[in-house]
């Protein structure tokens, strides 16, 4: 029985190994399987679609690359990446000061600005002064979440993180929340839902902050893997250039959501 | 089992944590902590030291109070199992077996984001007096875990009341008891004395389960440490931390029982 | 909304379609646009892990539970640590420590033998994590069975000059199954429970396709409650199987009386 026990382990061994045998070119993408319309969110039958989908797989299919998409939920994918559990993560992350110390950037690929929804039938506007006393609800680990901390911690009655935007969303539909801040786009598509008409409208757009909102978003990868986010920014770009960013974009947006052209990156 | 030590040896055992086995052991584990203590980052830690003070309060909190509550639902769930009429024996273990038969994560979930999805359906709510309850997170918390330790001592109860001998309530009967006396004085008391052990160990699984309320945004120990982990972006240390303090609170609760085991009078059988 | 009758109370029929919401039956069906088959795939995810966990569970506890009867002091005083440490730790917090340090260590024990990382994916990487959790939980249910058995057939078999590991095979684990199968049915169904747990780190299981369908569709009630419904079909699936075999170990062995 040892030597099956022996024999057995020498398998999941040799298995694992075996599995490690890397096809070339292949980099593993982190995202998170949560619902985020329009940029991504999953069909009935299993796929997953949206700008960001498209993009990315623009991006990929550019940078000569074989993605695949490993989801991993949001507040993860930071450690996922570090512990080279993934390669990339291409998943709405902003490009900030806070995280870069952690990890680098490629080039950003969208930029879009920071809004807070609300409770149709209260009047305030997205500044501490309005959120006083309010209950603030913001997704875990965003710059969403920082933001809030930083400059309405104090006024807001409570801040609620949630796992998700999308429970965020739910929660302020049910009446737990006074308002959510979150990314323009997003909360935009939820305020067209049938859900978001009848419970919210926008407050407005939140005084900017670039150290903590960050200058767009971009593809993470590890500090150590220059030649990849060499290869991703190339791609970016290319594809800005060749038209199939501005193709891809027509199909969910009427704007440019490169946003201003950054210093940075 | 065999005994440690003949009766027939006079000499005394050295302590049992002197042995040359368990001191090389204790010396091996104190250079990890110190080492895990110099070389792992911890300078997070005075930041957040309030917060998670509340986060140990609020995790306590919630054991205690589920745990209290459950046990108080679980007592007519059990009983009625063991002795009741259908009517009320049916409903009662069909609660139990789809509280056991689903996971808690799934139970935490509908409650709070399956009946969320309701409310925006019934807007009567918002006026009544329950909505500053309805609209926080901890009350869900509270009921979810209410309910699955009601709904596992339920069962655990059902075997205690059915495990007291019948002579002894038979006798009870006999000598004119009403049935509230009988329950009161000599079913409940033996039936929580054979079920304590169980219980003790139920009560650490409650521990354990509480971590699940962090999902919906109730800020105990578990919501402080992820909170540590995405704001610094430490992925170890704060996970140890919370190893340690729940490591520390399951001691107190054995601890705990074991003393309230050691005031009932032993009886074996 | 809702209809309101003249004396206001709504009907129970509009109660219930706003509780499911309408077309609850075509967001479960099995073909797209319904979700069942996504349900469905979950709950298969889940068993597969749930299976594994067991099957590994059960090797670490019968390595654990010998080295807790049969061996020497120091490998004993450290079964005890694994064992206490993994009881007294949230399996929430287990799992994010070994999805993350199981895996690093993984990664670098492969680094140093030349190796490039490992593509662990996620069923394996549950049923690791899951094992090793179970492990703890079987050593104790596997102690208790092993010291139930009768020493009489263990001493004859020592006389016998039986080596450990052929008494193991021909006269511990098969005597001791009847005391463990009760221990160990239930272990199997707190398994293919925490399996829900997975879905905190993402894996593809029934808890979390749930979450996902629900979060695209915005029919939480309905979804969580189908899911609700599989596990219990699971569960009670499991009991039964469970009771034939825990009937058919106990066979010509006297019946256990009473409690839970």
């Amino acid at each position: 029985m040892i030597r099956g026990l022996k024999i057995a382990a020498a398998a999941v061994l040799l298995g694992v190994a075996g599995m490690a045998a890397a096809h070339a070119e292949e980099i593993k993408v982190g995202f998170s399987p949560e619902a985020y319309p329009p940029f991504y969110t999953q069909d009935a039958s299993g796929k997953w679609e949206g700008w960001e989908v498209e993009i990315v797989n623009a991006i990929c299919d550019e940078a000569k690359l074989d993605c695949v998409l490993t989801p991993i939920p949001w507040d993860g994918l930071i450690p996922a990446l570090k512990t080279k559990k993934i390669d990339a993560i291409m998943n709405s992350m902003s490009i900030t000061e806070e995280r870069k110390k952690e990890i680098n950037f490629s080039s950003k690929y969208y930029n879009t600005p920071t809004v807070v929804i609300g409770a149709k039938d209260q009047k305030f506007d997205a500044t501490p002064e309005g959120l006083k006393g309010k209950v603030l609800g913001v997704q875990v680990s965003t710059i969403h979440a920082a933001y809030a901390k930083k400059h309405f911690g104090d006024a807001a009655a409570e801040i609620k993180e949630y796992q998700t935007q999308d429970e965020a969303n739910q929660d302020l539909a049910a009446g737990r929340l006074d308002a959510t801040q979150a990314d323009s786009i997003a909360l935009g598509d939820f305020l067209a839902s049938d859900a978001g008409k009848a419970c919210c409208d926008l407050k407005g757009e939140v005084a900017p902050d670039d150290e903590v909102l960050g200058l767009g978003v971009g593809a993470g990868v590890r500090k150590e893997d220059t030649a990849l986010q060499e290869r991703l920014s190339a791609a970016i770009k290319a594809i800005r250039d060749n038209g199939k960013y501005a193709e891809i974009t027509k199909k969910y947006f009427d704007f440019d959501i490169y946003g201003a052209a950054s210093q940075a990156n | 089992m065999s005994s440690e030590s003949s009766v027939l040896t006079a000499a005394p055992r050295t302590s049992a944590w002197l042995q040359p086995h368990r001191i090389v052991l204790i010396l091996i584990a104190a250079a990890l902590v110190l080492a895990s203590v110099f070389y792992m980052r911890w300078d997070w830690l005075p930041r957040y030291l309030p917060i998670a003070i509340e986060g140990i309060w609020r995790t306590i909190w919630l054991l205690v109070a589920s745990a209290g509550l459950g046990i108080m639902l679980a007592i007519p769930l059990g009983l009625v199992q063991a002795t009741g009429p259908k009517i009320l024996s049916v409903p009662a273990k069909t609660f139990c077996t789809i509280i056991r038969g689903t996971p808690l994560l799934l139970q935490v979930w509908l409650l709070y984001y399956g009946l969320g999805s309701l409310f925006p359906q019934f807007p009567w709510i918002r006026e009544s007096f329950m909505w500053p309850y309805l609209r926080q997170a901890w009350p869900y918390g509270l009921l979810a875990l209410t309910l699955s330790f009601a709904g596992y001592e339920g069962e655990v109860m059902r075997g205690a009341f059915a495990g007291v001998a019948r002579g002894q309530l038979e006798a009870a009967r006999a000598f004119g008891m009403s049935r509230w006396k009988i329950f009161r004085r000599i079913w409940l008391p033996q039936a929580v004395q054979r079920a304590l052990p169980t219980l003790a160990g139920e009560t650490v699984l409650q521990l354990k389960a509480t971590p699940l309320v962090a999902t919906i945004t109730v800020v105990d120990i578990y919501n402080v440490a992820s909170r540590v982990r995405q704001e610094t972006f430490v992925v170890y240390e704060p996970l140890l931390l919370l190893a340690l303090v729940y490591l520390c609170i399951t001691g107190i609760i054995v601890f705990a029982f074991r003393k309230l085991e050691a005031r009932i009078p032993a009886r074996l059988g | 909304m809702p209809a309101v009758h003249p004396s206001g109370r709504t009907k129970l029929s509009d109660f219930l379609a706003a509780v499911f919401g309408h077309g609850t039956l075509e967001l479960l069906a099995l073909e797209p646009p319904g979700r069942g088959a996504f349900l469905l795939l979950g709950l298969m995810n889940s068993i597969m892990i749930a299976v594994g966990a067991t099957v590994l569970g059960l090797t670490i506890g019968i390595a654990g539970a010998c080295g807790k009867l049969y061996g020497n002091p120091v490998i004993k005083d450290l079964c005890e640590v694994y064992t206490t440490l993994v009881r007294a730790v949230p399996e929430l917090v287990l799992i994010l420590l070994l999805y993350f340090a199981g895996t690093d260590l993984i990664n670098r024990v492969l680094a140093v033998w030349g190796y490039p990382p490992a593509d662990i994916n996620g069923v394996v990487a549950g049923i690791f994590v899951l094992g090793v959790v179970q492990g703890a939980y079987s050593t104790e249910v596997l102690r208790g069975a092993i010291l139930a058995i009768p020493q009489g057939q263990i001493e004859a078999a020592r006389a016998f000059g039986m080596p450990l590991m052929l008494m193991l095979k021909r006269i511990t684990l098969p005597a001791m199954l009847p005391f463990a199968i009760p221990g160990l049915a239930n272990l199997w169904l707190i398994a293919t429970k925490d399996t829900a747990l997975l879905a905190i780190v993402g894996f593809n299981e029934l808890t979390q396709t749930t979450r996902t369908a629900a979060g695209a569709t915005k029919a939480y009630f309905t979804f969580f409650m189908a899911a609700g419904a599989l596990y219990l079909a699971l569960t009670l699936f499991s009991n039964l199987i469970l009771g034939r075999v825990e009937r058919w170990a106990r066979r010509g062995l006297p019946s256990v009386g009473g409690a839970a």
